[in-house]
């Protein structure tokens, strides 16, 4: 299936509201969708016969810079069968407030391969996945501050733990 | 800063309480992170019931440098040295897959010299069977056969030597470069490659003989492990794993990148010939066959590289490189098969914002990319081991661990 027909599957299936948009320009188009269906979405991509997309390639969480204050989360599906590639992607504005972090629905339920990436992308930029089983932080210790692949990121500590910073 | 909301910590209060609760019914058991047989700084938690394993709770990162972070600040070409140190053992597959992302967002990548890509494919492919006899080595001393190790060990140190008589180095390479090579091969190397595989033909026979037909090694590794074919899509597992569960999925054939296409070689898979589909049997056997098949590979390499594609006086591997890697304002998802399995990079290039001196904004082309995710093939390989390590004894876990094939280097990143 191409590009455009899985939009035209996905809209007659959610609704016009679902996509967003879509960005066409690339080397690979992506579809834009609502951060709150994702679930809905990738559980329809995966299990249609049509499209098949049982493999998750790739979960990146993205901030995309201090002044528009937006993150996102990028999918990269393939599917094994019909040998495809699509790519989507949900973001939404957040106020960089620590107590209140950007929250997204987990797809952990859908793919399990996306419940290290989530945890990851939760450590590394801060992004909340709601539903997720257990969202501990898996490369840093537990008890580190900040969120550092944040663009506003600063290590301002000389010390880390008593061990001298050069 | 410090207002964080309690949701935020709630899985870790759930942890600690169930590593609380196991501590006095079952008994918590850690593996690592000094091990030898977790292949590097991997942390396992055990939660045991006598020598039966009921939940393993992997702890990583002890190895994290946060690449993507370094690549932030880098150029492309700086940080290809970094990609090698992901999967060190395979360095060169790594910064292969990294310069081909990055010529195809320039938009140079149909025109590289046919020289390169081969000289390419076939460090690749040196680099793979190096990779694979280490998995192969450790494997066999991780259930109790010393000699194997000892005699891959040998046969890994001929590549390694050729390795460095291109590159400079022993393991980190930085060989391959965007838009072309380091430099070209030096003068003798086809004849030395080809003097090496037929040396080490024979050698794959005895080690066969030696392990992988090896009744006590079948024992401890048939039936054991098994990850069915779903389990293994689903955990986004790839490379010999996924085909050591049947499926003949691998990218070289799939997306057919740089030289692949022309070349001739079968994709190996695993039958389930000692037991049932998918145990460590199979993972390991698929990474034996996949060592024949490289060399078939290396083999039309020099056969080309050595006829039509022979080495000219005036050849130069780095023409064709870009005085300034400053590709378009994009996003672009590359994925390549490295030793372990899909290796991906996803890049998103933008423009950079200034001000000027009276304070209008502009964009300036950069060569540092905006974010960079690498998709470590081991990382996601490595997920799966919650999975197919439930109810088996311990012993048994490190022969699964061993059949996954992981380097630390590239689940931490």
């Amino acid at each position: 299936m191409s590009f455009e027909e899985i939009k035209t599957m996905i809209v007659n299936k959610f609704g016009e509201e679902i996509i967003v948009g879509e960005e066409t320009t690339g080397l690979q188009p992506a579809l834009l969708v609502d951060p709150d269906r994702i679930v809905d979405v990738c559980l329809e991509l995966k299990n249609n016969p049509q499209t098949y997309f049982d493999f998750l390639s790739c979960l990146s969480g993205v901030d995309y810079g201090t002044e528009e204050n937006r993150f996102g989360v990028v999918y990269h599906l393939a599917s094994i069968p019909y040998q495809t590639r699509l790519t989507l992607k949900i973001s939404k504005e957040n106020s960089r407030d620590e107590s209140n972090l950007p929250s997204f629905p987990s797809i952990s339920s859908v793919y399990q391969a996306a419940d290290w990436h989530e945890r990851e992308a939760y450590e590394m930029t801060g992004i909340y996945f709601e539903g997720h089983p257990d969202l501990r932080r898996l490369l840093l210790p537990d008890d580190w501050e900040g969120f550092p692949l944040r663009k506003d990121y600063t290590t301002v500590d000389k010390y880390y733990k008593g061990i001298k910073i050069d | 800063m410090n207002i964080t909301n309690s949701k935020y910590e709630e899985a870790l209060a759930r942890y600690a309480k169930k590593i609380a609760v196991a501590a006095t019914e079952e008994m918590v058991l850690n593996m690592g992170p000094q091990h030898p047989s977790t292949h590097g700084v991997l942390r396992l938690e055990l939660i045991t019931d006598g020598e039966i394993v009921k939940e393993v709770i992997p702890h990583i990162g002890y190895l994290h440098r946060c690449f993507e972070k370094h690549a932030e600040s880098l150029s492309y070409q700086q940080t290809i040295p970094f990609t090698d140190r992901m999967d060190y053992l395979a360095s060169m597959n790594n910064s292969h897959v990294w310069v081909m992302g990055v010529e195809k967002m320039l938009g140079i990548d149909k025109d590289i010299p046919k020289r390169v890509e081969y000289i390419r494919v076939l460090v690749c492919e040196l680099n793979r069977i190096a990779s694979h006899l280490i998995a192969i080595g450790t494997y066999g001393i991780d259930i109790g056969a010393f000699t194997p190790f000892l005699w891959c060990f040998r046969d890994r140190e001929h590549i390694m030597g050729m390795l460095e008589w291109a590159s400079g180095s022993r393991m980190l390479y930085n060989y391959i470069w965007v838009g072309g090579l380091f430099y070209d091969l030096p003068v003798g190397f086809e004849e030395r490659c080809r003097e090496f595989v037929n040396y080490f033909r024979p050698k794959l026979d005895e080690l066969n003989g030696l392990l992988t037909n090896n009744q006590i090694f079948i024992q401890r590794t048939a039936n054991v492990g098994v990850l069915p074919l779903d389990v293994a899509i689903n955990y986004g597992c790839s490379g010999p794993m996924l085909r050591g569960s049947g499926l003949k999925w691998d990218l070289r054939r799939i997306d057919g990148y740089s030289a692949y296409p022309e070349i001739d070689f079968e994709i190996p898979v695993g039958k389930g010939e000692m037991g049932t589909l998918g145990d460590c049997w199979d993972r390991y056997k698929v990474r034996i066959d996949e060592i024949e098949q490289s060399l078939r590979i290396i083999e039309q390499c020099l056969d080309r590289l050595q006829k039509e594609l022979k080495r000219t006086p005036d050849f130069d591997p780095r023409a064709l490189m870009p005085k300034k890697l400053t590709p378009k304002p994009q996003d672009y998802y590359v994925r390549g098969e490295g030793a372990k399995g899909e290796l991906g990079f996803y890049f998103i290039h933008q423009k950079k914002k200034e001000y000027d001196k009276e304070g209008k904004e502009r964009f300036l082309d950069t060569e540092i990319p905006y974010r960079v995710k690498s998709r470590g093939p081991s990382f996601c390989n490595l997920s799966v081991l919650p999975a197919i390590s439930k109810g088996v004894m311990i012993a048994d876990l490190i022969a699964i661990i061993g059949s996954i094939d992981f380097v630390l280097g590239e689940v931490d990143r």
